[in-house]
């Protein structure tokens, strides 16, 4: 009996893994590029759509679903052993709502002019396959700090693919980024390019990130 | 015991109780600042119908400008004033909100009217602004549109939309395309009242003073501007007319 409870004491006392040891740093590089979640798992297109005509609008969809999924992975992660399984997806859903409320109420207090241009957007987060993929995928089943840095990882993946789409869209639709007006500072004269400001232009965008990123990497669709 | 029904009843009610206190919480806590953004938005439009506002930096800037410059009235389809509303509150012209009211039948809504004063000659009106509300192409489109003193002549608009495509129907929010409003005229030579309409395609060419240019890509938006600038100027032409009359009879 006592020689058993020695032996447990010896497991629990391995060394602290490292804040960022490797396994944790790939939490966070791999939804960056090799995992990215719009150009690898292609999720949240949707949004990457919608929202990227400008940069300022975007970089605040950016912290608003950073902020979402964060916290979310967090809350989740830390009552994993209290939900039931068979309502967990109701659960993830009714965390993830109310964040995104309280992100679209704090806009509307704070930043109203930013609230009119996001509008629905902002609401949809909840719709956002992201959002609820590392919840269900690794919230559920890894601890809170882990999850903390998985949300982040992704949440940057997210951000750093829209902030690009949005960026090629706004210098070539609008002719400026956050809304300074980079061609006529510079003297040229570029005509704007109005499919660059419809949808269709972030599908081409989105699509040349892709195709960049797929043959960089060497990935291919499994048959 | 994780599984059983009624530990998933409790924990489903227990989450839904702490999520909605939540919620509440923040929606109650954050309303005054809220109605006071949107009070804000509307003040900036009203003056930037009338002038150009993009050198006030802080919102206190915009709030002493307006309290310096615009005086607000309430009233109804056939000009007369309205001091309170149904619940027999006084009327506050800023608070309304434009999106209900439009809602109610033409002869039961409410007319905000805003007169902005002359700067030099605070008794001296400098413009009337009207708010407007419509549908866009994908949801409303709300406006404000600045009359000069002959309430006749266009002396700027503020447009605000929903959900109207960034890069083409939005573009009514621009100060370029807003600036085409400018000057242009709402009474024919025989005083009817034609409104403005703005045409299909953009770079168009001999326009007359009751039509402005449109916007390449957004013509449906263009419409429902239209619409929206005829309806509520026919709203408010017992009041317009009754303004007219009264400022001959004073010059007279």
């Amino acid at each position: 009996m006592s020689t058993e409870t020695l032996e447990q004491e010896v497991v629990v006392k391995e060394p602290a893994e490292p804040l960022l040891s490797k396994r944790r740093k790939k939490f966070i590089t791999d939804p960056l590029n090799e995992d990215n979640p719009i150009t690898i798992q292609v999720l949240g297109i949707c949004s990457a759509l919608a929202v990227t005509v400008k940069m300022e609008p975007t970089l605040v969809m950016s912290i608003s679903v950073v902020f979402v999924i964060v916290f979310s992975n967090l809350i989740i992660s830390l009552i994993r052993n209290l939900v039931p399984n068979r309502v967990r997806i109701i659960v993830q859903l009714a965390i993830i709502a109310t964040l995104v409320t309280l992100v679209s109420e704090v806009l509307k207090a704070y930043y109203y002019d930013m609230y009119k241009v996001l509008g629905a957007f902002v609401g949809l987060i909840i719709t956002n396959c992201i959002v609820m993929g590392r919840l269900e995928a690794f919230a559920m089943g890894n601890k809170p700090y882990d999850s903390i840095l998985d949300g982040l990882g992704s949440g940057f993946g997210y951000a750093w693919i829209i902030l690009a789409v949005a960026f090629f869209r706004e210098l070539f639709g609008s002719g400026s980024v956050f809304d300074f007006k980079v061609f006529e500072a510079i003297g040229l004269n570029v005509t704007n390019n109005g499919l660059m400001v419809d949808s269709i232009g972030a599908f081409m965008v989105l699509g040349i990130i892709i195709w960049v990123q797929r043959t960089k990497n060497g990935y291919v669709e499994h048959s | 015991m994780r599984q059983s029904n009624a530990y998933i009843i409790i924990f489903s009610a227990v989450m839904t109780i702490i999520l909605g206190g939540l919620l509440s919480l923040t929606s109650v806590g954050l309303k005054p600042l809220q109605d006071q953004q949107v009070e804000l938005d509307t003040k900036r439009k009203i003056l930037g119908a009338v002038m150009d506002i993009s050198n006030l930096k802080t919102d206190k800037e915009v709030i002493d400008l307006y309290a310096q410059r615009v005086r607000s009235t309430v009233v109804d389809i056939n000009a007369q004033p309205v001091e309170t509303d149904e619940r027999g509150n006084p009327m506050v012209a800023e608070r309304i909100n434009i999106q209900k009211n439009h809602k109610r039948s033409k002869d039961e809504r409410y007319y905000p009217v805003f007169t902005v004063m002359s700067e030099s000659d605070p008794n001296q009106v400098e413009a009337y602004v009207f708010p407007m509300f419509g549908a866009g192409l994908w949801d409303w489109i709300s406006g404000f549109v600045a009359l000069g003193q002959d309430l006749n002549t266009v002396k700027g608009v503020a447009f605000d939309h929903k959900q109207e495509t960034p890069g083409l129907g939005a573009r009514i929010t621009d100060q370029e395309v807003r600036g085409r409003y400018a000057g242009k005229e709402i009474y024919d030579a025989s005083g009817s009242l034609v409104s403005i309409t703005m045409v299909k395609g953009e770079n168009n060419t001999g326009l007359s003073v009751h039509e402005v240019d449109g916007m390449s890509g957004a013509t449906l938006t263009a419409k429902g501007v239209n619409q929206m600038l005829e309806y509520y100027l026919s709203c408010y032409e017992i009041y317009i007319k009754k303004q007219k009359s009264g400022q001959s009879v004073a010059s007279l």
